[in-house]
């Protein structure tokens, strides 16, 4: 039997330790261990997009991180983007916007979309598809979601 | 393709998550997966060196992850070398770059100085995958993963690129266009580790370019890939050149022809043309529903010429 590995890393702020397994995805354990539901897996092999959060700043697939790779890190995750009863703009534009049909691709999109307002808070339309091409939608043909994204992007800019 | 390996994974991530909550008999060897972290190459070297079964280096693992996760491989070790002090750090040496193990494609493309010293090689990085697989996917595993499809390999192999390898014979250099050696393999031995690649000092009025064709604009694998490194003298003849072929053979070709076509010419219609023929020449694809053999050596020569121009006008406006 492989070892067991304690991990402690940070998940929206709050500290988390848990044991797992070496094959076990960082997914996995948001999932399972954890509990954060809001973190999709569509595809486990980093096509979808549906699983990303923020790995210490940056964007990535939590199905192509190994939990045990985990440690020590600073984890972003979509339960962690409202503040209290207070919405992202991105999740109110995509709410008002009809950004979201099923919404099962929707948490790694509004994680994605907000790595990409902090680096460029004024994308154009093309700017944001090509960031936004590793999260599939098999729902809304992606035009209301960036809508949603630069109605947002506007918005935070006080536009 | 898409749907059918998500219905197999479908069963994977089943009998994953039944081995990992502690059910016996299901998922193997998988049970038995060591994940070691050691602090230094040598470390590492050492583990993978005494590996019995299946051992692998885990770098960005956007393909040792796929792969297990698709059964494809079963290692029983993996070897993490993120921890390795200095491997993830872009250094300017000797008027290059020495790019670490560890370095994401995302540091790679937020690198000014680089993207503006071997553009082409960033043209090859940017088309790694999303956004979310280029904040882990690095190079060196691009490399060593031995993809033909490998879209930063042909680039990097056009523009010189050598590696440093470590391994328990010490410590060599070896050419990035030396270690493909078909699909899924590579020249390295076992208990080598690439320790960085780097990029070496260009010569003035040079550009390089990488452009693949592929049926989607992103997230989608190379039917063929044109990898174009050249310099010219101060009156726009091209000098020196490198061109290098991807996805239409078993490893990255270098066909002498395609260089010789273009050397002495500042790119007339003739040169082009006779560009786009040895690149058609060369090439050996396989036929598959991504691309039929007739297409994809039609494309090479089409991409051949579209990414040579594009080097030379890089190669122009670079002083
Ligand atoms: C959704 C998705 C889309 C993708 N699209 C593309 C694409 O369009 N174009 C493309 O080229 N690639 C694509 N890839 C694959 C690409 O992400 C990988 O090839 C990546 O570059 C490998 O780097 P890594 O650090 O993730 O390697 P890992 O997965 O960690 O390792 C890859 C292999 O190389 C070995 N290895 C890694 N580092 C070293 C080292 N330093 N020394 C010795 N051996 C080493 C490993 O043992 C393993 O066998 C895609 C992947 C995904 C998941
Ligand atoms: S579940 Fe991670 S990319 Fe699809
Ligand atoms: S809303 Fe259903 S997949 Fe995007």
């Amino acid at each position: 039997m492989s070892r067991k590995h304690h991990i402690t890393l940070q998940v929206n702020g709050d500290e988390h330790e848990f044991l797992c397994e070496p094959q076990q995805t960082l997914l996995d354990v948001i999932r399972d261990e954890l509990m954060l539901t809001g973190t999709k897996e569509g595809c486990a092999t980093g096509d979808c997009g549906a699983c990303s959060v923020m790995l210490d700043g940056r964007l990535v697939c939590s199905c192509l991180v190994l939990a045990v790779e985990a440690e020590g890190t600073s984890v972003e995750t979509i339960e962690g983007m409202a503040s209290g009863d207070r919405l992202h703009p991105l999740q109110r534009n995509f709410l008002e916007l009809n950004g979201l049909q099923c919404g099962i691709c929707t948490p790694g999109i509004l994680i994605a979309a907000r790595a990409l307002l902090e680096k460029n808070p004024n994308p154009t339309e093309t700017e944001a598809r090509y960031w936004l091409a590793g999260n599939l939608c098999r729902c809304t043909g992606y035009d209301k979601v960036i809508r949603s994204v630069l109605a947002a992007a506007a918005e935070m800019r006080g536009a | 393709m898409l749907l059918q390996a998500a219905r197999e994974k479908g069963n994977l991530a089943k009998i994953r998550r039944a081995t990992v909550g502690g059910d016996t008999g299901q998922g193997g060897s998988m049970t038995g997966l060591r994940y070691e972290s050691p602090p230094t190459l040598d470390a590492a070297v050492a583990l993978l060196n005494n590996a019995k079964g299946l051992a692998r280096v885990l770098a960005g693992g956007t393909d040792v992850i796929v792969q297990m996760e698709t059964d494809l491989i079963e290692p029983e070790l993996l070897v993490d070398i993120k921890k390795i002090p200095g491997l993830r750090t872009i250094v300017a040496e000797n008027g290059g770059f020495r790019i670490g193990a560890t370095v994401s494609g995302m540091e790679m493309v937020e690198h000014a100085a680089l993207c503006a010293t071997w553009p082409g090689v960033i043209d090859g990085v940017k088309l790694i995958g999303s956004i979310q697989v280029k904040g882990r996917a690095t190079i060196a595993g691009n490399l060593c993963n031995g993809s033909p499809a490998a879209d930063s390999v042909p680039p990097l192999a056009a523009a010189g690129a050598v590696a440093r390898v470590i391994g328990p014979q010490g410590t060599r250099e070896i050419a990035v266009a030396k270690i493909p050696a078909g699909p899924g393999k590579t020249h390295l031995g076992k208990g080598e580790i690439v320790e960085s690649i780097f990029l070496p000092a260009r010569a003035k009025h040079s550009g390089d370019a990488y452009e693949r064709f592929t049926p989607r604009t992103e997230m989608d694998i190379a039917v063929v890939g044109v990898a174009v490194n050249l310099t010219l003298d101060t009156s726009g003849v091209v000098i020196s050149a490198r061109v290098v072929l991807g996805a239409v053979a078993p490893t990255i070709l270098e066909p002498a022809d395609c260089a010789k076509a273009i050397v002495g010419t500042r790119l007339e219609e003739a040169a082009l043309e006779q560009l786009a023929a040895a690149a058609s020449a060369a090439c050996r694809p396989i036929d598959d529903k991504r691309g039929t053999r007739e297409f994809r050596v039609t494309v090479a020569g089409v991409l051949a010429r579209r990414v040579a121009q594009k080097a030379y006008d890089r190669a122009r406006h670079i002083a």
